[in-house]
């Protein structure tokens, strides 16, 4: 089924790139869509902005399987696409076969670190965006019980587990926190019926607010989390507006912000590894009218200060993949 | 482990066991009947995708249903017009309806929606809500037993009531009633039931529409009820573990349930125990943990359950001699 579909779409892919041969930018959409209200959505939003301020066009792929991410950046190099963007840690290993084939090709991954020379690597430090929705469920949960989705059991998501338990230890080191996966596979990206049952257990377990960071999976995680009446936390793209007053936070990776300038940069891509923290802007808290009413000043000055003392360093927030474990559980 | 887990636990299974219920006794009808049908998956993903779709554009999930439950028994009556009247192999088109059902759904769900082929998420009417029992509150405050009523028995969707109901009626249709005799009669010995002046053909479009409808609820419950909303391949295989609990259940209602329960309670266990720690043993790792309900599938199939005989005449279509 997926081999059948996969053929006919790269041989669609291949009509279309034979007719143009202008350097346009492209994006791969990683396996969860870009639908997925989330990590590909924020970067879909990031293309679209480009789009509309310069007028240009850009040629995109959504990615049906794992044969197809190979396939996917070799069909748009070879059409000429200028800069490649691709979303996700999983493109790595290809990335670092394809990228040599095509030298004049600059490409951007985002999430991970090829070390080749015309490669653009993103990478973001979730652990300290993770860090302040982490204090703010802190100082927010009642029942002093709070718990984490993660989708695929990857050490990029133990990432924003292991700051999200570090902030919530930081508001009171008490409080118990509960971890689950999703999966092994990336179907865990998007499997929001298992991302529901998850949350269920854990509510039932006494979280009351439940942080996601899985994707198209999360969908099913903050709809658990809103029909029970407890509060969810969003990832990557701004969740709050899916469940208002349901959703206490959302943690902002601005994966829109990294693709916007990757495409403004375009043939002139600056080939470097590229870190985003909260200094950078790269990460952070959102607030708006949605979640207004459910973060206190008194919670928004000590997130503030934090976010500050993060920034000049005098808090140092464990990066769970420099030496894969994490202080705090 | 507490009681109150266990609880939870059984709980979680009865949710998760509700579309292996309505998929199995859906494959049970059609095969009795003497039609194999591999298109459980198929026809519970193209419900699953109209009931949302509907409800969504509706905002009633009555509506949906209806739309879901159609489109499966459409699926179900080209299966029967494939197998049936044109007498063209039952497995073929089984695979056929699965492919179709896999891309359509994807199809129209972009073009309707454009949202990469999934519903928007599901509000309010547009989905079913749990029910909840009444005294639930009061009663799950006796000890012992007041939990099993208030947080196992009460507080799931009305399809997962209709889903254990299903089984009592589907032993009362299949082995109490004229129907079901000449149902089973023809899934064993099709020859004997047409010298008997019955037709083969409509009794056997009657079983095929029936596991249409079955599947249509599961599909339905799975979007509607379980979820909020549709997305691409949203089934994930229930309609083969499914087809899997069927013949570990010998083709019969009540082992069916309990077949489908035993797959339910392990997927519940697997979700909620991601790392069991065994004294003496070690950590059991997550991975293993998921993998179980198929590890035990292949180990029941293959030696527990015994010799399972399926209906005598299933697979082959029926030739009237001439």
């Amino acid at each position: 089924m997926k081999i059948i579909k996969g053929t006919f779409a790269s041989l669609l892919a291949l009509l279309f790139m034979g007719a143009n041969l202008f350097a346009e930018p492209a994006i791969v959409f990683d396996i969860g869509g870009k639908f997925d209200k989330s990590f590909n959505e924020s970067a879909w939003n990031g293309a679209e902005k480009w789009k509309s301020e310069t007028g240009g066009s850009y040629r995109e792929i959504e990615i049906q399987s794992e044969a197809q991410r190979e396939q996917a950046l070799r069909r748009l190099a070879e059409g000429g696409s200028n800069p490649i963007v691709m979303t996700g840690f999983a493109f790595g290993s290809v990335l670092d076969n394809v990228a040599p084939d095509f030298p004049d090709t600059n490409f951007a991954i985002i999430d991970f670190v090829v070390d080749q020379p015309n490669v653009k690597s993103i990478v973001f430090k979730e652990h300290e965006g993770s860090y302040l929705v982490g204090l703010i469920a802190g100082m927010t949960t009642a029942s002093n019980t709070v718990g984490f989705v993660g989708g695929m059991d990857i050490p990029l998501i133990r990432r924003f587990g292991c700051g999200y338990v570090q902030g919530v230890k930081a508001a009171n080191p008490d409080i118990n926190v509960i971890q689950n996966m999703t999966g092994n596979d990336p179907s865990a990206w998007n499997d929001p019926v298992k991302g529901g049952e998850l949350t269920k257990a854990q509510i039932a377990s006494g979280a009351d607010v439940v942080y996601h960071a899985a994707g198209g999976t999360g969908v099913g995680v903050l709809q658990a989390a809103a029909d029970a009446g407890i509060l969810g936390i969003g990832v990557d793209a701004n969740q709050n507006h899916l469940h208002p007053g349901s959703v206490l936070t959302s943690m902002l990776k601005r994966v829109d912000v990294a693709v916007y300038n990757s495409f403004s940069e375009g043939m002139d891509l600056n080939t470097t590894i590229v870190v985003l923290g909260l200094k950078e802007d790269g990460v952070g808290y959102a607030l708006d009218e949605n979640n207004q009413a459910l973060i206190s000043a008194e919670v928004l000055e000590m997130v503030e200060a934090t976010k500050a003392s993060i920034i000049n360093g005098d808090t140092v927030v464990h990066d769970y993949t420099t030496d894969d474990s994490c202080p705090a559980s | 482990m507490d009681y109150l887990t266990i609880i939870q636990i059984l709980d979680s299974m009865l949710r998760l066991s509700a579309p292996l219920i309505f998929a199995c006794l859906a494959g049970l009808f059609s095969e009795r009947s003497g039609i194999f049908d591999i298109g459980l998956e198929g026809k519970m993903l193209a419900s699953a995708f109209f009931s949302a779709a509907v409800a969504a554009a509706t905002g009633s999930v009555w509506l949906g249903l209806m739309a879901g439950l159609t489109a499966s028994m459409i699926l179900a009556a080209i299966h029967g017009f494939a197998s049936i009247t044109f007498q063209g192999n039952q497995l073929i088109s089984g695979v056929a309806i699965n492919f179709l059902a896999s891309g359509m759904t994807a199809l129209i769900g972009q073009n309707w929606f454009r949202l990469g082929g999934r519903t928007p998420s599901l509000s309010g009417d547009g989905r079913f809500l749990p029910i909840e029992f009444p005294f639930a509150e009061s009663i799950g405050k006796i000890p012992f037993l007041g939990p099993i009523y208030s947080e196992l028995l009460s507080g799931h969707t009305i399809l997962v009531y209709v889903a254990l109901l299903t089984v009592p009626f589907t032993w009362w249709l299949l082995f109490k009633t004229r129907f079901g005799l000449r149902l089973r009669a023809v899934g064993e010995n099709p020859e004997a039931v047409d010298t008997g002046g019955v037709s083969v053909s409509f009794l056997r479009y009657r079983a095929v529409l029936i596991c249409g409808l079955l599947c249509g609820l599961g599909g339905a419950y799975l979007a509607t009820g379980m979820a909020a909303g549709f997305i691409r391949d949203m089934t994930a295989g229930k309609g083969f573990i499914a087809l899997a609990a069927l013949i570990f259940a010998k083709w019969r209602p009540a082992y069916a349930l309990y077949a489908c329960l035993l797959f339910g309670f392990l997927e519940a266990i697997a979700i909620r125990y991601q790392n069991i720690t065994i004294e003496g043993v070690g950590t059991i790792p997550v991975q293993f943990m998921q993998a179980l309900p198929y590890i035990l599938t292949i180990v029941i199939l293959a030696g527990l359950v015994g010799k399972a005989i399926p209906p005598k005449a299933g697979g082959e279509p029926y030739v009237k001699e001439r």
